[in-house]
């Protein structure tokens, strides 16, 4: 099985270096032939990993393949720890990544950087196995990085545009800091465990929670509570929680394929992916687990909000993810981890297909990316149509879509709660569902009903896109209708992710809601009648309908009526400007001042140069006793011959 | 009591001798005064009993080293004018000095003895040799430092004359080339020359 | 009142102090700062003689005998350099020779 694994990591590595370095030498052919190879190998050994461990009876595997180094008792290894949990993050990191590749045969099949463009994706895949194959900290923190480099590189990939420069930079310097969390977060269990390796950590994962840290003074907090904070600081920089969500809406600065693959269904979730490997240790910390809750929560709800006002559909579809990435968090802090995997999966499949179909559209009206300028795209588009209203249906929670199993188990999950701020999280939720509605539809209604708003010369041109394009939007469409039907049994309630997932009895919400279920009808059928969800999305879609396609001049009225909350809006609550402005000079100001006095008056005035002028000084002054004059001499060795006679005959 | 007598009279002498060394105004003079404090201390040493040294310092110094110092003194054409120039400039300083340094040696001689008395040891038999007894130990425990000190007056000897010797390079000055002289071989002064016999 | 060695010892220290006073007053005449030497370098011979008679010990006299052969050597060649100096500068003035300074 070993190998296989392997396989499974180096195909794509081996396609994207052989894209990237000899991409002149095969062409764009040859490059996206050998990374497609490469990924569906992936795919297809994920697929038969997955099959093996949920049907068959292959055991999970935890074992070091190559021991890196040895720095005293911790060794840093790589090795891969598959279990269930693992095999089905292979199979959407490799499924979506197929897809994707497919697609980017037609979506960037004019761009000159084609070749590095396949490079950057499939090594991305192979980061992101990496990622999540991983069996310890240091080869997830690898992983972690890695995605974030070719996060960085893919933004960038457009690397003449100065707004995509600017995505890049931010992307990555939102990431640091969360970046540093995590590895402040590994570093405290790297001390307190004395290792790397999750088994091992996770077996101290009690004694470590009786370990105290000191932090401002006297303050003792639990270990275990400071490095799963620290942990899931990281969590939040890669899977852009509040407040280090900034850089995901403009990430949409790289091509649409990236936005798809990074930024909606994979690296994204690599934070909660990371929390639900770690679950041993949040069990453990209730503090931990409110914190995680709260900012979900709030993720969840706020950022859908920003969705509303949005006039580039890539943005809105990203602020969908940063909501959606919200519930997974919800999920999480509710120690639901099994529900947060679930809507990781649907979600994936979903964003992905809404992405992609964005992309498609895009692709039509010439890459015009303001909603404003399109409309009733339907009757041009009508696979992209569909496929979106399908995307959208599973978005909002659709009974039966995918998207619906996943939302309603999270949301009866976090009713069932009864950690600190579940309350809040309860209601940000359901909240959320109903403004999930509302701008998953005025997207839908805005960019495919209602009048044609966009030019002649396009119009001219408007046809449905290639096949290349279309075909990974049915293939990602399948999925999620029915990926939620099928799984939601044995997945939530199953038991799947047993052995991989830890969740501590008091907190198992997802025991409660697993004992009203009898299969997935039945759940529709007691959404439908015991649930207000299903509902509140429809009011949501109504609404949407009654504003964008009934009464399309109301918006624009609701928004001078409401301009201060539109404004609040339209500035994403200003965590930009505060980041420009506060923090960002803030930081300039102290390290402005650092330079200022710490470097050139200390150091170099005081330390460097200082020495250097005392030294000057003191011989000046020293040169002043040697007047050559040799008298002066003299005088100088008799008084102080004198001197000498003197203290030898007073002392004591 | 003669004794007595003999020591305050030369030490009261050698000091006005000091004091004219340093305060007179022809050089000259100075080395005169230095030459009388010389004698007097040669009396000194006698009272101490140092016969040897005394005809020493006479001998050697005065008769030659202050000899040298008058023989310098004299061909110089010196300046003194120039040289007495802010003579009273540091006259405080010095006295000052000088006087500390008298107070700290007195106050060492007086209080600090630690209970030795500086008592003159009873006077050696009549046919004691002071000479013998520095020949005896000179020629035989320091005879090493002997020959060091005659290598030292080799030296002196040869540096003076290396460092005031100069050779004169007038053009048309006749000097003799010792190391050509020699150098020199049969074949660069002679030449044979082969005369054939002349027919008359 | 005899004479003790402390006498001598006094004679000799008054006798040190008037050389270093010399240095002091004639410090631009370099023949006069020898001589001064010569003056200071007698007034330890006197302490010397003087412990040597006091503890009986001829090494003391031993020590003047060297003294007086190294301040002979000295003279004699301080004088050597005095005439070169002389020779080069037409002064013996110790205010002329500054280029030691710093």
């Amino acid at each position: 099985m070993e190998s296989i694994y392997l396989t499974i990591v180096l195909a794509p590595l081996a396609a994207a270096a052989i894209a990237g370095l000899l991409g002149s030498k095969i062409g764009r052919a040859g490059a996206h032939s050998v990374t497609i190879l490469g990924v569906a190998i992936s795919f297809a050994l994920s697929l038969y990993v997955l099959w093996g461990l949920a049907f068959g009876d292959a055991e999970p595997y935890n074992g070091n393949v190559y021991e890196w180094a040895k720095i005293g008792n911790v060794t840093i290894a790589v090795g891969f720890l598959i279990d269930n949990l693992t095999a089905l993050m292979m199979v959407v990191v490799t499924s979506v990544s197929l897809a994707v590749h497919v697609y980017t045969i037609g979506y960037m099949h004019d761009d000159p950087g084609y070749q590095r463009f396949f490079s950057y994706i499939s090594l991305f895949t192979f980061s992101m196995l990496m990622l999540v194959m991983s069996n310890n900290l240091m080869q997830l923190f690898f992983g972690w990085e890695a995605v974030g480099l070719v996060s960085y590189l893919l933004i960038g990939f457009w690397f003449k545009r100065p707004s995509a420069v600017f995505a890049n930079l931010k992307a990555f310097l939102v990431n640091r800091v969360g970046d540093f969390g995590f590895l402040l977060g590994i570093a405290t269990l790297l001390y307190f465990a004395g290792s790397l390796d999750y088994a091992e950590i996770f077996a101290q994962a009690e004694r470590i929670q009786g370990e105290t840290i000191n932090l401002w003074g006297a303050t003792a907090v639990s270990a275990l509570t400071v490095a799963c904070i620290c942990l899931f600081v990281g969590a939040m920089g890669k899977s852009a929680q509040v407040p280090l969500h900034v850089w995901l809406p403009d990430s949409m600065e790289g091509p649409t394929p990236i936005s798809a693959l990074i930024h909606a269904a994979t690296m994204v979730t690599a934070g909660i992916f990371m929390v639900a490997r770690m679950s041993p240790l949040f069990e453990l910390s209730e503090a931990a687990l409110a914190f995680v809750i709260v900012i979900g929560a709030t993720t969840a709800f706020f950022m859908g909000l920003l969705g509303l006002v949005q006039q580039d559909i890539k943005r809105v579809v990203a602020y969908s993810t940063l909501s959606q990435l919200g519930y997974m968090t919800v999920a999480l802090g509710a120690s639901a981890y099994a529900a947060s995997i679930f809507h990781l999966m649907t979600h994936a499949f979903f964003k992905a297909l809404l992405f992609l179909a964005a992309g498609s559209v895009i692709i039509a009206m010439h890459h015009e990316q303001d909603i404003r300028k399109m409309g009733g795209l339907r009757k041009y588009l009508p696979i992209t149509y569909w496929t979106f209203v399908i995307g959208t249906l599973a978005l909002i929670g659709f009974p039966g879509f995918s998207g619906f199993f996943s939302k309603d188990a999270l949301i009866e999950a976090v009713h069932a709660s009864s950690l600190p701020g579940s309350g809040y999280a309860y209601w940000c939720v359901l909240l959320g569902v109903f403004v999930t509605a509302l701008y998953s539809f005025r997207l839908l209604f805005v960019v495919f009903h209602g009048e044609e708003r966009m030019d002649h010369h396009t119009k001219e041109h408007l046809h449905e896109t290639p096949a290349v394009v279309t075909g990974p939007l049915i293939a990602l469409a399948v999925p999620s209708v029915i990926v939620g039907w099928l799984t939601i049994e044995p997945i939530l309630f199953g038991g799947f992710f047993e052995g991989a997932i830890f969740v501590r009895p008091e907190h198992d919400v997802l025991g409660e809601v697993g004992a009203e279920f009898h299969g997935p009808g039945a759940f529709v059928a007691h959404a439908l009648t015991h649930s207000v969800t299903v509902y509140l999305a429809a009011a949501g879609a109504l609404v949407a309908w009654f504003l964008y396609l009934k009464r399309p001049e109301i918006p624009g009225q609701l928004l001078e009526r409401a301009g201060a909350l539109y404004r609040l809006l339209a500035n994403k609550y200003y965590f930009d400007w505060i980041n420009e402005n506060v923090i960002a000079r803030a930081t300039r100001a102290v390290g402005t001042g650092l330079w200022r006095v710490g470097d050139q008056l200390l150091i170099d005035g005081l330390i460097v140069n200082g020495s250097a002028r005392a030294v000057g000084a003191i011989a000046s002054a020293a040169r002043r006793v040697q007047s050559g004059y040799l008298y002066h001499y003299a005088f100088a060795m008799v008084i102080a011959l004198a001197a000498l006679i003197g203290w030898f005959a007073l002392r004591g | 009591m003669v004794t007595t007598v003999l020591f305050y009279a030369f030490a009261a002498i050698l000091l006005v001798a000091a004091l004219g060394v340093i305060t007179a105004r022809n050089p000259v003079h100075s080395v005169l005064f230095l030459v009388f404090a010389f004698l007097q201390s040669a009396v000194l040493w006698l009272l101490l009993e140092a016969e040897f040294l005394a005809i020493t310092l006479v001998v050697v110094y005065v008769g030659a080293v202050m000899v040298l110092f008058l023989f310098v003194v004299m061909m110089l054409n010196i300046n003194v004018e120039e040289l007495r120039s802010g003579f009273t400039r540091y006259l405080p300083l010095g006295i000052g000095v000088a006087l500390v340094v008298v107070i700290e040696i007195a106050n060492v001689i007086w209080f600090r003895s630690e209970g030795q008395a500086f008592v003159t040891p009873t006077p050696h038999a009549a046919d004691y040799s002071n000479t013998k007894e520095l020949g005896g130990v000179l020629y035989t425990e320091h005879v090493f430092a002997l020959e060091i000190a005659a290598m030292l007056l080799l030296l002196a000897i040869v540096a003076a004359i290396t460092l005031t010797m100069r050779t004169r390079h007038r053009p048309g000055l006749k000097v003799q080339d010792v190391p050509a002289q020699v150098a020199v071989r049969a074949e660069d002064r002679i030449r044979v020359v082969k005369v054939g016999p002349v027919k008359e | 009142m005899t004479v003790t060695i402390a006498h001598y010892l006094v004679l000799a220290a008054i006798l040190f102090s008037i050389a270093v006073a010399g240095i002091f007053i004639n410090r631009k005449n370099m023949l006069l700062l020898l001589m001064c030497i010569e003056l200071m370098l007698l007034a330890v011979n006197f302490n010397f003689i003087a412990f040597s008679r006091m503890l009986g010990d001829t090494l003391g006299q031993i020590f003047v005998f060297f003294i007086l052969t190294v301040a002979a050597a000295e003279a004699a060649i301080g004088l050597a350099i005095l005439v070169v100096l002389f020779r080069n500068r037409r002064s013996i003035n110790v205010d002329a020779l500054d280029s030691l300074k710093g």
